[in-house]
């Protein structure tokens, strides 16, 4: 029950920081409307997929390096198979890119599994393996998406019954988000599969004399890391309209907004809530830090200071919360 | 336990494989290495001369040395994915200083942010016990948008290859490169650090045990700040041969080394777990890498393949020493 407070108060914390930022950006920009939250939920879409990807492995206890480059894979995949192609194609490129990231990621867990050798080692390697075939899909960025696709995150969702300006500031970008992770994530958390993930999370041994099958679950914890990362490559695609097959810097925001969302590194605790609005405040400081007429570069710097600082946090709390003279 | 443990005459042909791999790791890695001349030579007739051989150890000692950089990190159980960065900033600053300023004063310039991101690296690790791969990750996240910044107040003067550096980094004596007179000494340093001194020592110690390294005093936080500084150091000297050999200062200048460097330390025997290993074994892995891409070139092998391959290797080897640990 405190566990269950302590997870609470600090999301809750989180949203209050969240509104707090949202508060500084108005004062800096009196006119930060409706069109500009728009545009901020479609920058956040692809980190919110990479961190929801980032985050089951780490409840899983593992971590997924490879993230970053299975979204690039799966970017390029999509761009380079819609470039040319008619719209209804994409209704079979969608559900195929999705499957390729279940796949792939499933591999991941499997290897794992099989060779025994640490996740970090072997995210590592099929991090280079995936961006290897990233650059063999495409090696400059190009592609295409198809138009209805485009559209999904484009302008805002009219709900009936409401009046025009709530719509406003509910863009499509959001739905999407909610829908794609919400649908996939509640009904698995309340699921015996869902609590095998947690279980095996906060302790593998007990899990396994509790007969839980860990090989398998961790297995389908890698699987379902690489769907949500097809989805943020699909949303990157979808929102740039284009493939790039070098990896933006998701891996190591994704790690941050894990780490600040109140995910443990260690496993076993924490949600996909927290994470989420971890990724809204990481984001929403880079538009204020914009806002400011701060150089990009500069920009660059400080968000990545703020990521390292975040995560030295994380580090710093998860051995105070160790018994004295425990080393990792 | 096994049989081959107590009856090392009955043993199969693989377990006694097994142990030669892990008594004498060179000797199978100098086998590869000839084997891999061969099929150079077969596929080139004649392409295998004195020049080839300048050539490629030209190419090989800017690898062999951020090799070296992971050969000791990965010997504390660490990483460090910095040095790619490390060393382009190295070279692009001393490329841009040296058109105004002295080149001793240019020097010290280019291996200050060096010692800064080892020395962050270092606290992260050391102190925060942040993992290595995330902090070193996140160090060349900040370091390359400090190079943004910094290129964009240098394009005005330019940039020039001093001559010493094209001396280095390109010129031969008596059919040697020169690049070898800084690479003999930086080797024998390495290997001897490694091998007879204390630090040396504390490093395979700290990698081997890190709790049994700790109750026996060893302040673990001191090794792990002089370890990162020292392995950033050698990373800026790297960048420093690296610009006089590819003579085009770039803002991506050494990053594509750095994977390799992780895969040449891997392929040398050092275990990526830590307290295994040594820096003999990582020159040839550098130096099979490199004939393994120009094998890989005349196969016309594109970079997406390359990668793939390099992922793969990383992980079969690592895999298979880890089957080696486990019968012992």
């Amino acid at each position: 029950m405190t566990r269950f407070l302590r997870n609470q108060g600090w999301v809750a914390g989180l949203l209050a920081l969240l509104i707090f930022l949202f508060v500084v950006t108005r004062l800096i920009q009196p006119g930060y409307g409706s069109g500009d939250f728009g545009s901020l939920v479609r920058a956040v879409l692809p980190y919110a997929f990479a961190v929801a990807a980032q985050t089951v492995v780490v409840i899983a206890g593992g971590i997924d390096l490879s993230v970053a480059a299975m979204m690039a894979l799966t970017s390029v995949t999509a761009a380079s198979m819609m470039n040319g192609a008619s719209e209804e194609y994409a209704f079979f490129v969608v559900p195929f890119v999705l499957a390729m990231g279940l796949v792939l990621g499933a591999l991941n867990g499997l290897l794992i599994v099989v060779t025994r050798v640490p996740d970090i080692v072997v995210t590592l390697a099929t991090l280079f393996v995936l961006q290897g075939a990233a650059l063999l899909v495409l090696d400059a960025p190009g592609g295409a998406a198809a138009e209805w696709l485009k559209a999904t995150v484009v302008g805002t969702m009219p709900i009936p019954g409401l009046p025009d300006w709530t719509d406003a500031w509910v863009p499509k970008a959001l739905v999407l988000l909610v829908v794609c992770l919400f649908v996939v994530w509640l009904p698995l958390r309340r699921s015996r599969l869902g609590l095998s993930i947690y279980a095996i999370g906060s302790n593998e041994l007990a899990a396994f004399r509790s007969g839980v099958p860990v090989a398998r679950t961790r297995i389908f914890a890698y699987a379902l890391s690489g769907l949500f990362a097809a989805l943020g490559g699909l949303s990157l695609t979808i929102s740039t309209g284009i493939g790039a097959p070098i990896p933006g810097p998701y891996l190591l925001a994704s790690v941050a907004a894990v780490v600040l969302g109140g995910v443990a590194l260690g496993g076993g605790k924490g949600g996909l809530l927290g994470p989420i609005i971890a990724v809204f405040v990481l984001r929403l400081v880079r538009t204020d830090l914009t806002l400011l007429a701060i150089d990009p570069n500069v920009t660059t710097i400080i968000e990545g200071a703020i990521m390292v600082a975040v995560v030295m946090f994380g580090a710093f709390i998860t051995i105070r919360g160790r018994p004295a003279g425990a080393t990792p | 336990m096994t049989t081959s443990a107590t009856m090392p005459q009955a043993a199969s042909f693989g377990g006694r494989l097994k142990r030669f791999m892990a008594d004498r790791p060179l000797i199978p890695l100098v086998i590869l290495l000839v084997i891999l001349v061969m099929i150079l030579q077969i596929l080139r007739p004649g392409i295998v001369n004195e020049r080839w051989i300048a050539n490629t150890a030209k190419f090989a000692i800017p690898l062999a040395i951020l090799a070296g950089c992971q050969t000791m990190t990965m010997l504390t159980g660490g990483i460090d994915l910095s040095v790619g960065t490390v060393a382009t900033m190295s070279a692009f600053i001393m490329a841009t200083q040296i058109v105004n300023q002295d080149p001793a004063v240019a020097f010290v310039l280019a291996m200050l942010p060096a010692v800064l991101i080892g020395l962050v690296n270092g606290v992260g690790v050391g102190v925060f016990r942040v993992h290595p791969l995330i902090m070193t990750l996140g160090t060349s996240l900040i370091g390359t948008g400090f190079l943004q910044v910094y290129q964009r107040t240098v394009i005005a003067s330019g940039a020039r290859i001093p001559d010493f550096l094209n001396w280095l980094g390109t010129g031969l004596t008596y059919g040697f490169p020169n690049a070898l007179f800084l690479f003999v000494p930086v080797a024998v340093l390495i290997v001897f650090t490694l091998n007879r001194t204390g630090f040396g020592r504390l490093l395979y110690a700290v990698g081997d045990n890190e709790r049994a390294a700790r109750l026996s005093g060893v302040r673990y936080w001191q090794v792990i700040t002089a370890l990162y500084v020292i392995s950033s150091l050698l990373a800026g000297i790297t960048g420093l041969l690296y610009i006089g050999l590819i003579k085009a200062p770039s803002l991506s200048l050494a990053e594509p080394l750095v994977l390799p460097s992780v895969a040449a330390a891997v392929i040398g025997g050092t275990s990526i777990f830590g307290g295994r290993g040594g820096y003999m074994g990582t020159i040839i892995g550098a130096l099979i890498l490199t004939v393994l891409t120009t094998l890989l070139t005349i196969l016309h092998m594109p970079e997406g393949g390359r990668r793939i391959l390099f992922g793969f290797i990383v992980l079969f080897v690592t895999a298979a020493y880890l089957r080696i640990i486990e019968d012992r």
